[in-house]
C-alpha cells in the first residue's frame, strides 16, 4: 500500500527521449572484429580462456546458424537485421585480475550508482512491510552478479553462498571451474538448434550467471543480475543457467535497463533453468530496457529464449516478468512439466507505450502425470504500441490429470494501440482440464475522472489504476522489486494519455 | 460571503445547448438544494463545477472563492476544496480503498503546499473519521467501491468528503439507490459535516432527501435554468404539485 503511493510520488513529468537510464559510460572496451564469422566466435572463445569442448559447441551451433532463417511469425515488424554489421564481443578492457570492488572502474560503479545497485552493501529497502510469515526484508540479502555489457565485473556475497554450497558465478568461470556441471546441462533445456535466436546465442554468447544449488539447500538469499548494454553496435548474447538439485530452493531476480541510443540493439538471451526432484526455482525479471524514442526510434530488439525444465518429481518453476522496456520483444519464458505433479507458473506484466512492440507469452507442455500451470498475463497497451499474448498450453497423450488455468487480461490506454490475444490449447489426453480466461477493457474515462477530482493528476490517476489492474502479478515479485517494478509501471506510461 | 457563483453560465454537450444561461449564487455555510426533473441540467452543473471533460462552456463564469474556476483542472479544483459526490461513484479493482484515500488526500496536500501526513497519522485520521461513519476497517482494505453496496458506496464519498475536508461539496442524487436505513446513515454523515465555513449543493429529484439534509434555498432547475428559488417549504409545494407547473416558466 505505501508503495503504491511512493510510485504516485515518484512520477515526474519526462519525455520518453529523456529516458531515465539513457547515459552512457567513457571506459575502454576490448571489441571483437564487426561481423559474425567462425573467426568471431573463435575469438570469444579464445578471449574467455575456453576449452576446446566449449568452442567446439560455439562452432556446431554456429555451423547449424548459417542453415536457419529467421522466425517471421510473432505480430512485430522491424527492418532486417543486418548480421554482419553488428559487433558480438565488446568488454571492459582489464587492468588485471580483478578480485575487489575496489579495483574496478570507478566509472563501471557509478553507473550502477545512477541505477540505484547495491553493489557494495546488503540491499535494504526502508519502510517495506514484510508479508505475513517472511522474515524482515531488511535483514534479507542480495547477492548481486552485475553483468556490464559482455563480463561480468564483480560479484559479491561469493563467500556466504560458498558456505551454504550454492555456486554462483559468471558462466565463463563456470565453464573453467565446473565443467562438469556445464558440460551436462548447457543446452539440455534449450537445444543449441532450439530456434534462430537461441542458436545464435550458442554460438556467441559472452557471459551470464551460472547456479547451481545442492540438494537440499535452500539458497540463503536471493540471487540478483543486473544487465546493461553499454557499447554501441553490440549485441547483448547473455547465457544463464540455473540448476537447483533435489529438494533444493532459489529464487533469482534478473534486472535490466540500458543508455539511450539512436540504432537499434540486438539482445538475443538465452535462459536454461532445470529443476530436480522436489525442487524450486523462482525467476523474476524487471525488465527496462531503452524503448526507442517518441518517433519509435531506435530501441533494444529483445528476442529471448527463456526455458524451464521440471526435471523432477514435483518440482516448481516459476516464472514471473515485468516487461515494460524494449522497441520490441519476443519472449516466451516456459515450462516443461517433464516430472510427476511438477508445476509451472508463469506470472507477466507487459506494458508497450509509444511504437514499442510486444509479443509475449509462454508455453507449458504437459507431460508427466497430475501436473499443473497457472498462467496470469496482463497486458497494458498505451500509445500507438502493439501488445500480442501468445501462449501454447499443451498435454502430452500420458500427461494423466493435467492441469491449466490461464487468465490473460488487456488493458487498453487511448485509442491508436491495439492488444491481442493468440492461445493455443492442445490436450491429447481425455482426462486434462483447461481452463481459459480473457478480458480486454480500456481504462475508462469516468474512473480517471473520479480519481482526478479526487485531486489526482491524470498520470497518477493512471498511474494509480493501472497498479491496481496488475496487481495480483505484482504481488508475485520479490518485495525488493515489487517496489522498484511499481515505479516502473508509472514511469513508462508517462505521456500516455491526454 | 459568496464562495460560489455561476453567473449567466451557458454549457453545450456535443452541439446540443443544456445550460442556457444558469446563475447561482452560494455562500459560505449554507446548503443549497437543487432539484428539477430529468433533464433539466442539474447534474452537467455539478459536473462543469467539478471540470469533467466532455462539456463545452460557451458563455459565463463560474467564481470559486472569487477566482476563475474554469481555468482550472479537476484536481486544482479539488485541491482548492471543491468536493463531488458521485451519483454512481466507480469501481477501481486492485486498488485498496486506504491507498486511494492516501493517495488522493496526499494530493491535495502537496498542491496546497502543506505537508503530507505520516503514515500513522492519516491512520489515525482514517480510524477516527471512519468509526464517527459506521465504516468498518475491513471495507477500507477492499478494493475502492468493489463489491460495495449501494449504501456502501455512499458512505465511502461521505468518508472522503470527512477526510478532504472541502468547503463546498457537491452530492449529486445522493439518494439514488439508497434503501431508508442507508439514506439516513449518508444523512447523519453529511449533516455532521455541516459547519459555517463550508457550504453544499444537494442536488435531487425527491424531496425525500432534504428531510435528512434540511436546505437553507431550494432552487427548481427547468431546461437548463434556475427557475424558481426559495426556502425549504418550495421543496414540499414542488412535491405536492410536482415539476410541471415550471415547465412553461422555462
Amino acid at each position: 500500500m505505501p508503495a503504491v503511493q511512493e510510485t504516485v510520488e515518484r512520477v515526474k513529468r519526462i519525455d520518453v527521449d529523456q529516458y531515465r537510464y539513457g547515459f552512457e559510460t567513457l571506459i575502454e572496451s576490448d571489441k571483437a572484429p564487426k561481423g559474425l564469422s567462425e573467426e568471431t566466435v573463435k575469438f570469444i572463445s579464445e578471449k574467455k580462456n575456453e576449452p576446446a569442448w566449449m568452442l567446439q559447441w560455439r562452432l556446431e551451433a554456429y555451423r547449424r546458424w548459417l542453415t536457419m532463417t529467421e522466425p517471421t511469425w510473432a505480430r512485430v515488424d522491424y527492418p532486417k537485421i543486418d548480421f554482419q554489421d553488428l559487433y558480438y564481443y565488446a568488454a571492459p578492457k582489464p587492468k588485471k585480475t580483478v578480485t575487489s570492488l575496489d579495483e574496478i572502474d570507478p566509472e563501471i560503479l557509478k553507473t550502477y550508482e545512477k541505477l540505484g545497485i547495491p553493489l557494495r552493501e546488503v540491499a535494504m529497502l526502508e519502510g517495506v512491510e514484510p508479508k505475513p510469515g517472511e522474515e524482515d526484508p531488511a535483514r534479507r540479502k542480495i547477492a548481486v552478479d552485475a553483468v556490464f555489457d559482455s563480463v561480468s565485473v564483480a560479484t559479491t556475497f561469493k563467500a556466504e553462498l560458498k558456505k551454504a554450497g550454492v555456486i554462483f558465478m559468471p558462466i565463463s568461470e563456470a565453464i573453467r571451474e565446473h565443467p562438469e556441471l556445464v558440460q551436462k546441462y548447457l543446452g539440455s533445456v534449450v537445444p543449441t538448434s532450439d530456434n534462430f535466436y537461441a542458436t545464435l546465442n550458442s554460438a556467441v554468447f559472452s557471459d551470464g550467471s551460472f547456479v547451481y544449488v545442492p540438494p537440499g539447500v535452500r539458497c540463503p538469499m536471493e540471487l540478483s543480475t543486473y544487465f546493461r548494454i553499454n557499447e554501441r553496435n553490440t549485441g547483448q548474447f547473455e547465457r544463464t543457467l540455473i540448476i537447483a538439485d533435489k529438494g533444493s530452493y532459489v529464487s533469482y531476480l534478473e534486472g535490466c535497463t540500458a543508455p539511450q541510443r539512436d540504432e537499434n540493439q540486438l539482445h538475443a538471451a538465452v535462459v536454461e533453468l532445470v529443476a530436480h526432484d522436489d525442487a524450486e526455482i523462482k525467476y523474476s525479471t524487471v525488465q527496462n530496457w531503452y524503448p526507442g524514442n517518441s518517433e519509435g526510434k531506435g530501441g533494444i530488439y529483445n528476442f529471448v529464449t527463456k526455458r524451464g525444465d521440471c526435471r523432477g518429481n514435483n518440482s516448481k518453476i516459476s516464472w514471473t516478468q515485468v516487461e515494460t522496456g524494449s522497441a520490441i520483444t519476443w519472449k516466451y519464458p516456459s515450462c516443461i512439466l517433464r516430472g510427476d505433479n511438477s508445476r509451472g507458473e508463469f506470472y507477466s506484466i507487459a506494458i508497450s507505450n509509444g511504437f514499442q512492440q510486444v509479443d509475449s507469452g509462454t508455453k507449458m507442455i504437459h507431460l508427466g502425470k497430475n501436473t499443473s500451470s497457472r498462467i496470469i498475463s496482463k497486458g497494458i497497451a498505451a500509445g500507438k504500441s502493439q501488445n500480442t499474448y501468445r501462449g501454447l498450453v499443451t498435454a502430452h497423450r500420458k500427461a494423466t490429470g493435467a492441469r491449466n488455468f490461464t487468465a490473460c487480461d488487456s488493458l487498453l490506454i487511448g485509442d491508436k494501440c491495439g492488444a491481442h490475444t493468440v492461445p493455443y490449447i492442445e490436450a491429447k489426453n481425455s482426462s486434462a482440464t483447461f481452463e481459459h480466461e480473457a478480458t480486454t477493457s480500456k481504462i475508462s474515462e469516468d474512473v480517471l475522472f473520479y480519481c482526478i477530482q479526487r485531486g489526482l493528476s491524470q498520470e497518477e490517476a493512471v498511474g494509480l489504476v493501472v497498479n491496481g489492474f496488475v496487481k495480483d502479478v505484482l504481488q508475485q515479485l520479490p518485495m525488493e522489486f515489487a517496489v522498484e517494478a511499481q515505479k516502473l509501471i508509472s514511469i513508462s506510461l508517462e505521456g500516455s494519455v491526454g | 460571503m459568496a464562495l460560489l457563483e455561476v453567473k449567466d453560465l451557458k454549457v453545450r454537450v456535443e452541439e446540443r445547448e443544456i445550460l442556457h444561461g444558469l446563475t447561482l449564487t452560494v455562500n459560505e455555510g449554507e446548503v443549497h438544494a437543487i432539484m428539477g426533473p430529468n433533464g433539466s441540467g442539474k447534474s452537467t452543473l455539478s459536473h462543469v463545477i467539478a471540470g469533467k471533460p466532455g462539456y463545452e462552456v460557451t458563455d459565463g463564469q463560474i467564481l470559486f472563492k472569487g477566482e476563475d474556476l474554469l481555468e482550472m483542472d479537476p484536481n486544482e479544483r479539488a485541491a482548492k476544496g471543491v468536493f463531488l459526490a458521485f451519483q454512481y461513484p466507480v469501481e477501481i479493482p486492485g486498488v485498496a480503498t486506504m491507498t486511494f484515500l492516501r493517495t488522493a488526500l496526499n494530493a491535495q496536500r502537496k498542491a496546497r503546499g502543506e505537508s503530507e501526513y505520516s503514515t500513522p497519522d492519516f491512520l489515525r485520521k482514517v480510524r477516527e473519521v471512519s468509526k464517527s461513519l459506521n465504516i468498518p476497517q475491513d471495507m477500507l482494505k477492499r478494493g475502492v467501491n468493489v463489491g460495495f453496496s449501494g449504501g456502501e458506496k455512499k458512505r465511502n464519498e461521505v468518508l472522503q468528503m470527512a477526510l478532504f475536508e472541502p468547503s463546498l461539496c457537491i452530492l449529486d442524487e445522493m439518494d439514488s439507490g439508497l434503501d431508508i436505513d442507508a439514506l439516513r446513515i449518508a444523512a447523519d454523515g453529511v449533516n455532521a459535516l455541516r459547519s459555517p465555513k463550508r457550504a453544499m449543493v444537494v442536488i435531487t429529484h425527491y424531496q425525500r432527501l432534504l428531510n435528512y439534509i434540511v436546505p437553507d434555498v431550494v432552487h427548481v432547475m427547468s431546461k437548463g435554468r434556475v427557475v424558481k428559488s426559495g426556502g425549504k417549504e418550495l421543496a414540499l409545494e414542488l412535491e405536492a404539485s410536482g415539476y410541471a407547473q415550471f415547465e412553461d416558466a422555462a
